[in-house]
């Protein structure tokens, strides 16, 4: 879609787009002074996937209009987003089971639940 | 015979052809990458011996800023384009590719200083991991700056003879350069800062 045709409108949405990117710049900064930050791996894979989701979700709002879309778009989205969420569990929960482990964000901790 | 739907929107979808295209295509990249994704998170959770080189985050917080600027600006051109200121679309195109070809530039000087410290695709999983991210990745980008120069070049004929469609093939390519962009947001922070 992107918006309206009117060259008024138009002009409105490209002040957005300057405000989307002073926001995507901030981030950036922001996701580089938190990986200075001493924290924990869990909590640093959190905070650096979240600012990232949410620059993400900026960049697909405003610039790729997803805002005001049709709905033949979103419903391809739901499906790859589908898709996406059993490519990442299905291989790993497939890889925990094989081989008795579990997963943490330190690294891989022996499960206990095999017969000794 | 005349290809329908190039420039007005199918009824059932709401799209144009290219639209419905590009879209699927990205669907499909998202599953590209996703695959990538997932691999390196089994590699690195699964190995306790995860070796983690200390990468140029300078070079790479460059790059972000050098890819958010080409996504503000190829929608800028869009922009103008709708606002039929053909000049100032062309100035704004230009600069994507030449923001497109900074971002490659830099990657290069970063793939310099990691081969220069023995650190090549076959040194560790991480290497390995790093090397075919980035580098599908910028696989892409070369691509987007070959469909930007056509369309700079050869292809601008058509904002004469059919200038909506042209227009139409315009936001196709930017949407492909936003979806670069977004990958390279995810990939910044998982590859460099963790």
């Amino acid at each position: 879609m992107g918006g309206h045709n009117s060259p008024e409108d138009i002009k409105k949405e490209t002040r957005t787009y300057l405000l989307v990117f002073v926001a995507l710049a901030a981030a950036t900064v922001l996701t580089v002074a938190v990986s200075y930050l001493d924290l924990t791996t869990p909590q640093a894979v959190t905070l650096a996937l979240f600012i990232a989701t949410i620059k993400g979700g900026l960049v697909a709002a405003f610039f790729m209009h997803l805002l005001s879309e049709e709905k033949f778009i979103y419903a391809v989205l739901v499906l790859t987003i589908v898709f996406f969420i059993f490519l990442f569990v299905i291989p790993i929960g497939t890889y925990a089971d094989a081989t008795g482990e579990h997963f943490t964000m330190e690294g891989v901790e022996h499960g206990e639940s095999e017969a000794h | 015979m005349e290809i329908p739907y190039t420039v007005e929107a199918r009824p059932d979808t709401g799209l144009y052809n290219a639209k419905m295209g590009i879209w699927l295509f990205l669907a499909s990249e998202v599953m590209l990458f996703g695959a990538l994704f997932s691999s390196y998170v089994i590699l690195r959770t699964g190995n306790p011996d995860w070796v983690q080189h200390p990468m140029n985050v300078s070079l790479a917080t460059l790059n972000t800023m050098i890819l958010i600027t080409s996504s503000v600006t190829v929608i800028m051109s869009w922009a103008s384009l709708r606002l039929k200121d053909f000049a100032k679309f062309r100035i704004y195109f230009l600069i994507t590719l030449l923001l497109a070809g900074g971002f490659m530039v830099v990657k290069g000087i970063e793939y310099n200083q990691e081969f220069s410290q023995g650190l090549f695709p076959w040194s560790d999983n991480y290497m390995g991991i790093y090397f075919t991210l980035t580098g599908l990745h910028g696989l892409h980008v070369v691509g987007g700056m070959v469909v930007i120069a056509y369309l700079l070049g050869p292809g601008a004929k058509m904002w004469k003879t059919a200038p909506e469609q042209y227009v139409n093939r315009v936001e196709s390519v930017g949407l492909y350069w936003h979806f670069v962009d977004l990958v390279w947001i995810f990939l910044f922070p998982s590859l460099y800062l963790l």
